[in-house]
């Protein structure tokens, strides 16, 4: 087929950028929900995305949390998986080869127990080029240390992230708690400690509990609830955090086509990660994208980035 | 193992079996191609307009006709989901995410193998059975259940191979637990079962007490079903394996259970 431009006038502009990363759209998937892309390869074009967030990596490899890990609940999932995965080294040594040659951005995710695993963690990934990016998770409420403990003080945010600032030269994504009172405080002290982004929210904390069997639905009995049910949360946090800080703004929580992923974008979000709506169709991240040019097409917007913030 | 696929079936036919099983046949699109499936996989059903129900329900193939692209499912009410797919109207289009998972092993022509199903288990057996016939292989059904309106395709199977039946209240074959069924007297090149664990485990410590492979089929809580979550996982020799892409179906040999 010939070169199939659009006319210039329905020309949009989806590219945006998180401090230097350069994303051709602002659709990202959410960690831990969209493995290392590959799972989603038989479904779409994994170069469609302005990027994907591998699975939460750690120093040394985790086997995570006991059976069940999962309940749904409505519109919506508690996951208790806790970090299960096979270690920074792993990462390097037999998935980033398979990834580094896309078209689109690989970033990683990056937890760990204590201060000095998140740094060396971080320092391996900066060996690597094809990495542009890291999420830190400061707000895993699935392990029992470290995780969301650095996520829900100023203090403990603010330490991690000058921490893993020294360690990392490229973007540095940081990923927010919601289960915390102010959501701005958290971010202005990541923002003050070297952060170029802050992601949001993490999963909220929840509990689920088998009435038939007297039991709690998790092998943890709390996890963490994801999915559209905390969406109308997800995006006041996103809408608060973006008027507290001068840093972009990556919203996630609940987007499940390209009109959540525009509410996120009014209320403050540079870019968005489409999470649990994986799950549900492995298609939607591109749906998304499309809808989402088709809406600036409706809208007169030239330019995604004039909508972000509107609200 | 083929390619993963995203497809609208229409719901050709639903057939009561008993009060809690349905028999759902879709006809599946061309777009579809020569779609494998391995007895064993499974496919993810989304269930719409089903408000409580957000995740899609794997359901086990029963059975699929790559030539005609006719697929079987059997479903089991287990709650609003399946509640639902069990109601719907002829005519329906469904969005399945599949074949997903890998599949039974089949030994080698000439071979034996006993097919155990408990319940809704009995539904990989059907495309599992034809197979093992298609390749030489002879196999035995052990249907369980517990009572004799539960046993399920037993026609289906007795045409394929030969049945033994069991049932909890003795209104159909022996009177008791699968796992206690005198086919597993025998010794067989491969057990292959799938049904509820403690079904599964006591079919495995026969398997094992008469030197036969055992593979089970497991039906862990899942959520994503592409091995991207890691909700299912199973504790093996290996670390955690998810089941739905190291399984649904594991050699006992790899796993934890106490057998």
């Amino acid at each position: 087929m010939a070169n199939c431009q659009a006319s210039p006038a329905n020309n949009v502009n989806l590219a945006v950028e998180i401090a230097g990363l350069r994303m051709k759209n602002p659709m990202l998937t959410a960690s831990g929900t969209f493995g290392f892309g590959e799972e989603f390869a038989d479904f779409i074009d994994l170069e469609k995305l302005g990027g994907f967030i591998v699975k939460g990596t750690t120093l040394e490899p985790r086997e995570g949390n006991p059976y069940p890990r999962m309940a749904e609940t409505p519109s919506g999932m508690l996951n208790a998986v806790g970090l299960q995965n096979k270690g920074v080294d792993h990462f390097i040594s037999d998935i980033y080869p398979r990834l580094k040659g896309l078209d689109t951005n690989v970033l990683v995710n990056v937890s760990g127990a204590k201060i000095e695993d998140y740094v060396a963690v971080a320092e391996k990934l900066a060996q690597l080029d094809g990495i542009p990016a890291i999420e830190v998770n400061i707000s895993c409420p699935n392990v029992k240390k470290g995780g969301m403990a650095f996520g829900t003080t100023t203090d403990g945010a603010e330490a991690v992230t000058s921490a893993i600032r020294k360690a990392w030269p490229k973007t540095l994504i940081v990923k927010l708690s919601p289960n915390v009172t102010s959501i701005a405080d958290i971010a202005k002290a990541v923002e003050g400690a070297g952060a170029d982004s802050v992601s949001l929210i993490n999963t909220l904390m929840g509990m689920a509990v088998d009435v038939e069997r007297r039991r709690p639905c998790l092998s943890t009995v709390t996890g963490g609830l994801s999915g559209a049910a905390v969406r109308p949360v997800a995006v006041r946090m996103v809408w608060q955090a973006s008027k507290a800080v001068n840093i972009p703004v990556i919203g996630l929580g609940g987007i499940s086509s390209g009109r959540d992923a525009i509410e996120f974008m009014l209320a403050g979000a540079r870019a968005v990660q489409i999470g649990t709506a994986n799950f549900i169709d492995p298609q939607v991240t591109v749906k998304a994208i499309d809808w989402m040019e088709d809406w600036c097409r409706r809208h007169g917007v030239a330019d995604i980035n004039e909508i972000v913030g509107e609200i | 193992m083929g390619k993963k696929q995203i497809f609208n079936a229409t719901l050709t036919a639903i057939r009561a079996l008993s009060e809690r099983y349905s028999m759902l046949t879709l006809s599946l699109p061309a777009t579809v191609g020569d779609m494998e499936v391995l007895p064993g996989q499974f496919v993810e059903i989304r269930v719409a307009d089903s408000p409580s129900t957000y995740l899609r329900r794997p359901i086990s193939i029963c059975d699929y006709d790559a030539a005609s692209r006719v697929m079987t499912l059997l479903i089991r009410r287990a709650g609003e989901g399946t509640e639902h797919l069990c109601d719907l109207p002829e005519g329906s289009a469904l969005d399945i995410v599949g074949p997903l998972g890998n599949g039974f092993s089949i030994p080698a022509p000439g071979s034996t193998a006993l097919l155990a199903g408990g319940g809704i288990g009995v539904a990989p057996l059907m495309l599992l059975g034809k197979k093992m016939k298609e390749q030489g292989v002879t196999p035995c059904f052990l249907l369980g259940a517990r009572t004799a309106s539960e046993i399920l395709l037993a026609k289906e199977f007795a045409a394929i191979g030969e049945v033994a039946i069991s049932t909890d209240d003795g209104t159909a074959g022996e009177k008791g637990y699968a796992a206690d069924n005198s086919v597993l007297g025998r010794h067989y090149d491969l057990v292959c079962t799938c049904g509820p664990k403690p079904m599964m485990a006591g079919i495995a410590h026969k398997a094992r007490a008469n030197g036969s492979p055992c593979e089970v089929s497991l039906e862990n809580l899942m959520a994503c079903g592409l091995g991207a979550c890691l909700c299912c996982v199973e504790p093996t020799l290996k670390g955690n394996l998810r089941a739905c892409v190291e399984g649904p179906v594991f050699d006992t040999g790899m796993l934890l259970w106490e057998i």
